[in-house]
């Protein structure tokens, strides 16, 4: 079997007594548009903080092509390509939209510790950020702060940081949540315009989104993975209709 | 096809001058005309008050101590109640180096003084930086008390309690003489040490470096996500910080031929971010407002009512604490906006 673009084995996370990841494998192959779901509480985002360094596993390793990242802090993951957005939006509040995104394309570019030249001379971080700003039709708000923005256009600056990563792997929890619906189509034509190389997991529980968006789906229950599969082989598995799709695939 | 490849990130570099966003940013670390005043005021000082340049030399020095603390405090967010330990670093540096070694050169003493509290700064800070909030508080005012004691204690070479009075300075640049009885030269030297040191400071906070430090402020969970190395990041802050605050420190004890415990204290340590907190911190200018505000404040009040001065300090901090939580700049900023939004109405 070939190396997955990202993988995890044997992965286990406790908080005391409570197991928030038990045994999980995963993959996330290169060029993947997956999606998790599950109930809440089943650990989707607990896996995400696992997979990008934010918490570290009790047991088990995660592997970006076959190379063992478990020990590596999160800065060096998104280095190595890993970047994610929140489920709660996680911005620089008091700063405008564009150095909001320029902050995440310095670093990238190995800018963000250079002393000796004014920012505003770095044409190339501007110029990138504010292509982000006009991909998820920012425009308007460039200039103003995160919290003078509704909480929705928030989401999409979020959104914005982490394409400004040019990451290999991009995890999105809940990127839809608080986007009003009519909105989110920027959300997936942004995301539609990524490289086809790159492996995009989605967290999402707006199933619509998820059954457009997703061309393979994992379920995650109390922190196990519980079922996997093509978009058509989970919509009908009546096992995971029962415990998660229940209500909406009834209503 | 190559062509095509390459035109893409100038399309998108003209863009983004076309965004009023980014040519705000990128215009940002311009220097407006404004900001000549401070040194025209400086000037002005040196001519129309030559019976206060000892005092005006105190208030520089003070601007320069802020301005260090703003770096960490108001653009990184590191909350200290420890940085008088640099001040008193960079005051003790310069004091021994004169007492008992005979260097008392003063430019190539600032220097010294620089590199202990830098060197001070870098070790503490790559300990205390891994902490953060009340315990990252606690743990400034430990290394502070750690070295006013060490200060106190080691009398053999710091003079204990009593400090080195009556310390020898050699002229500037071997001709201006600057000690207690001259007090034009030391007004100007302390006022062009400041000026190159706004520079240093004015330059890193509009940089890529000084604008991830804002990011590291305003949210660190963030930070880490973009993948910046933010413990190395606040360290590096923290050491050109209490370099900065050294030299403060260096240019007291220059200017005063003294050094004592006071200068590694709690009061100084409070009055600093007083200070800073007044004149607005994360501004840049705060440090010169708060500095010029609270001791013309405190000199006046002093002059007035020798017995209750510090009453009248308490009550204007108080009014500013709770009216202009920014401080004065923080104020001034506001009500700009105000008269902004009336006239677009």
């Amino acid at each position: 079997m070939t190396a997955a673009l990202l993988e995890t084995r044997g992965l286990c996370k406790s908080f005391g007594a409570l197991e928030v990841a038990r045994d999980v494998g995963f993959r996330l192959e290169s060029g993947a548009r997956h999606a998790l779901i599950g109930p809440n509480g089943a650990g989707k985002t607990t896996l995400v903080n696992l997979l990008t360094g934010l918490l570290a596993p009790s047991r088990g390793s995660v592997l970006l092509k076959g190379e063992d990242v478990t020990s590596l802090t999160q800065a060096k993951r998104v280095k190595r390509g890993i970047a994610r957005t929140f489920q709660i939006n996680q911005l620089f509040r008091g700063l405008t939209v564009l150095e909001n995104v320029c902050i995440a394309v310095a670093e990238r570019l190995g800018a963000g510790g250079s002393m000796l030249r004014p920012a505003g001379r770095r044409m190339d971080v501007i110029g990138e950020a504010a292509g982000l700003i006009e991909t998820l039709r920012l425009q308007e708000e460039a200039g103003r702060r995160i919290d003078e923005l509704p909480y929705g256009r928030q989401r999409l600056v979020e959104i914005a940081i982490a394409l400004g990563l040019k990451p290999q792997v991009l995890l999105l929890d809940e990127p839809a949540a608080g986007i009003p619906s009519a909105e989110s189509h920027i959300l997936l034509d942004a995301i539609g315009a990524l490289p086809k190389d790159i492996g995009v997991l989605i967290i999402e529980h707006d199933m619509d989104l998820v059954f457009r968006f997703a061309e393979r789906i994992t379920v995650m229950v109390s922190g196990a993975i519980y079922a996997e599969g093509s978009p058509a082989e989970i919509a009908a598995n009546r096992d995971v209709r029962a415990v998660y799709l229940g209500s909406a695939a009834d209503g | 096809m190559t062509a095509q490849r390459h035109a893409q990130p100038m399309s998108a570099g003209r863009n983004a001058l076309g965004l009023a966003a980014a040519t705000a940013l990128a215009e940002r670390h311009r220097i407006r005309w404004w900001e000549a005043l401070p040194w025209i005021a400086g000037i002005a000082v040196f001519f129309l008050f030559p019976n206060y340049l000892a005092f005006g030399t105190q208030v520089l020095i003070m601007i320069l101590f802020a301005l260090s603390l703003d770096l960490v405090l108001g653009y990184a967010g590191i909350i200290t109640l420890g940085h008088a330990a640099f001040f008193g670093a960079g005051a003790y540096t310069v004091g021994m180096l004169a007492q008992h070694w005979g260097w008392n050169e003063p430019l190539s003493g600032l220097v010294a003084a620089a590199a202990v509290a830098g060197a001070i700064g870098l070790a503490s800070g790559y300990v205390l930086l891994r902490t953060h909030g009340l315990t990252l508080l606690m743990l400034t005012l430990c290394t502070m008390a750690l070295l006013e004691e060490a200060a106190n204690m080691g009398a053999a070479y710091t003079g204990g309690f009593d400090g080195m009075p009556g310390l020898n300075f050699k002229p500037l640049l071997g001709r201006y003489a600057f000690d207690l009885l001259y007090f034009r030269s030391q007004y100007l030297y302390v006022l062009a040490v400041l000026f190159g040191c706004f520079l240093v400071v004015r330059a890193l906070v509009h940089s890529p470096f000084g604008q991830s430090l804002t990011g590291i402020r305003e949210n660190v969970l963030r930070m880490h996500a973009v993948g910046a190395p933010v413990r190395a990041r606040l360290v590096i802050a923290y050491a050109i910080s209490a370099a900065l605050a050294g030299v403060a420190g260096a240019l007291f004890t220059q200017s005063n031929a003294y050094v004592n415990l006071s200068v590694l204290g709690l009061d100084r340590a409070a009055g600093v971010l007083i200070v800073l907190i007044l004149g607005g911190y994360g501004r840049l200018y705060g440090a010169f407002v708060g500095a010029i505000a609270y001791m013309v404040l405190e000199h006046t009040l002093a002059k007035a009512y020798p017995t209750g001065w510090q009453l009248g300090v308490g009550l204007t901090l108080m009014a500013v604490a709770l009216y202009a939580g920014n401080g004065i700049l923080g104020l001034a900023a506001a009500l700009r906006r105000r008269i902004r939004a009336g006239r677009g109405r």
